[in-house]
């Protein structure tokens, strides 16, 4: 067996005022898989991937991204492993144009020169943006800032793409063009998501979390066809869609 | 509502001007600035002189005459400032159109008119040919702190993000018919002003978390390593070198 991309043991968490939000979680990433994490609001699915990066650190449990455990030291490297995607790009694109944010991130793991301007170019050039690279970010549509989001992480050549919600508020046409987008990366990934089509569509093996534990693991459109799993998690496929007819999606 | 206030200060076009790289230009700039503020209030012909000269530099750039007049607009409280001086100032007295009005007031309300007029007038003719994000590059090149550019650069960045919020929240309360004009009214415009102060601040939190992501250790890491073209530092800089010889020559005269 490979090493896992991510591995996941026995993480709890609480915030300072004693609310706990995660409860044990225990799960791991092959190399190459592409996985939806599911659930309702509040139930724990940012703060989660939030300590996929170290940007929250936990006193129990672990998480390892390409067998490097995320502890005090490995801190750096483990956030060039992890490539997190977050679902405002207003957070995400904060340099004056395009291209200075895309090289933000290498530059900061000590890539200059020649090699920057490479990383910057192939990493556009995956998501379709390079025509943008001059511009400032506020003044491309939604759907552009968030494929330029995706480049800046991917200039950092992770281990893993992890996103949040990346289809929340895109028109059905950006929302198709990132999937395509997304479908042609060569690169394993962790997706959050309400949007399950989505996830039926780019990921093989979803997980359920609700209350800060999860609470099945499986093939997606397993998962999505399970009316009972749905139904006490808070899921709901779109009005319309028939779980006895899903047809398996990415396999 | 986006594209409208990062590029109101600037002109599309091309041209000499324009091709000059950004750090040589805010030199230039401020060179330039730097020798009308050194010129003596009575050397009238040594403004004339670096009138002509930014006349001539914002011909050379193709900015529009209407463009650059509508831009000097933000002197307009100093001029208001500039015309109480005569009535108020102290000292002897001179009679114009009737008017007894104060000699030093009238020496200092024409400095600030003339040398406010100079120094604003160079600075658009900059921000009319330079981009937004090349000048932020430029300051970078002549060893700004980095730590100024990229707060400027955030300040920029986010100004549309947080007035777009400002303009969503006003909707929100007129279309629950509640539409804040007088001062009587200040309590909802607090709150509101409370309310951005809030999000903004947290939004500042999620961009640092998104920094740390990304590696981000507490320096901004070095991005441009554009070399200056010869010849570049000639031409921008012959520019203050004339404003400056007029300066000087007024000084040794007067």
């Amino acid at each position: 067996m490979s090493v896992p991309a991510l591995e996941v043991r026995d993480l709890s968490f609480s915030y300072p005022d004693g609310t706990a939000v995660l409860h044990s979680v225990d799960f791991h990433v092959h190399p190459g898989e592409r996985v939806a994490l599911l659930g309702p609001n509040g139930a724990g699915k940012t703060t989660l991937i939030l300590h996929l990066n170290g940007i929250f650190s936990s006193s129990s449990g672990s998480v390892t991204v390409a067998g490097l455990p995320a502890t005090e030291e490995n801190i750096h490297e483990i956030r060039r492993r992890t490539g997190l995607v977050f679902q405002d790009p207003d957070d995400q694109l904060f340099m004056p144009t395009v291209r200075q944010d895309v090289a933000f991130g290498p530059a900061n793991f000590g890539v200059q020169g020649a090699e920057l301007d490479d990383r910057v170019r192939d990493a556009l050039e995956a998501v379709g943006m390079l025509e943008v690279a001059d511009r400032p970010p506020h003044h491309l549509s939604l759907g552009q800032r968030r494929r330029v989001a995706v480049a800046t992480v991917l200039a950092m050549q992770p281990e893993i793409l992890v996103l949040d919600e990346p289809s929340s508020n895109l028109d059905p046409a950006s929302r198709h063009e990132l999937a395509h987008i997304l479908e042609a990366l060569d690169i394993t990934m962790l997706m959050v998501t309400h949007d399950l089509p989505y996830a039926l569509e780019l990921c093989e093996r979803s997980l359920v979390i609700n209350n800060g534990r999860i609470v099945a693991d499986g093939p997606t459109s397993t998962i999505l066809g399970d009316r009972e799993l749905m139904r006490a998690n808070r899921l709901e496929l779109p009005y319309g869609f028939d779980p006895s007819f899903i047809r398996p999606g990415r396999t | 509502m986006r594209a409208t206030h990062v590029h109101a200060l600037y002109v599309h076009g091309t041209g000499r001007v324009r091709a000059l790289e950004a750090h040589v230009k805010v030199a230039a700039m401020v060179a330039f600035v730097l020798a009308v503020v050194a010129t003596p209030r009575e050397a009238f012909w040594a403004f004339g002189i670096q009138a002509v000269l930014l006349i001539g530099a914002a011909a050379a750039a193709r900015i529009p005459a209407g463009f650059l007049l509508r831009r000097l607009v933000v002197l307009i409280p100093f001029v208001l400032f500039a015309l109480f001086l005569p009535l108020f100032g102290g000292g002897p007295r001179t009679q114009v159109f009737g008017f007894a009005l104060s000699v030093e007031g009238l020496w200092g309300a024409w400095t600030i008119l003339a040398k406010a007029t100079l120094g604003v007038t160079a600075s658009i003719v900059m921000a009319a040919t330079t981009e937004v994000p090349d000048i932020l590059l430029g300051l970078d090149r002549l060893r700004v702190p980095r730590l100024i550019t990229a707060i400027a650069g955030f300040m920029i960045r986010y100004l549309d993000v947080t007035l777009g919020e400002m303009h969503r929240m006003r909707i929100a309360m007129m279309s629950r018919g509640y539409n804040p004009r007088w001062i009587w009214q200040n309590r909802a415009l607090a709150n509101s002003a409370g309310a951005l102060f809030i999000r903004s601040y947290e939004r500042g939190e999620r961009v640092y978390q998104a920094m740390a992501a990304r590696g981000y250790q507490g320096q901004m890491p070095v991005l441009s390593r554009e070399l200056t073209r010869p010849g570049s530092w000639l031409q921008a800089l012959a520019f203050p070198a004339f404003a400056w010889m007029a300066a000087v020559a007024a000084i040794i005269a007067t």
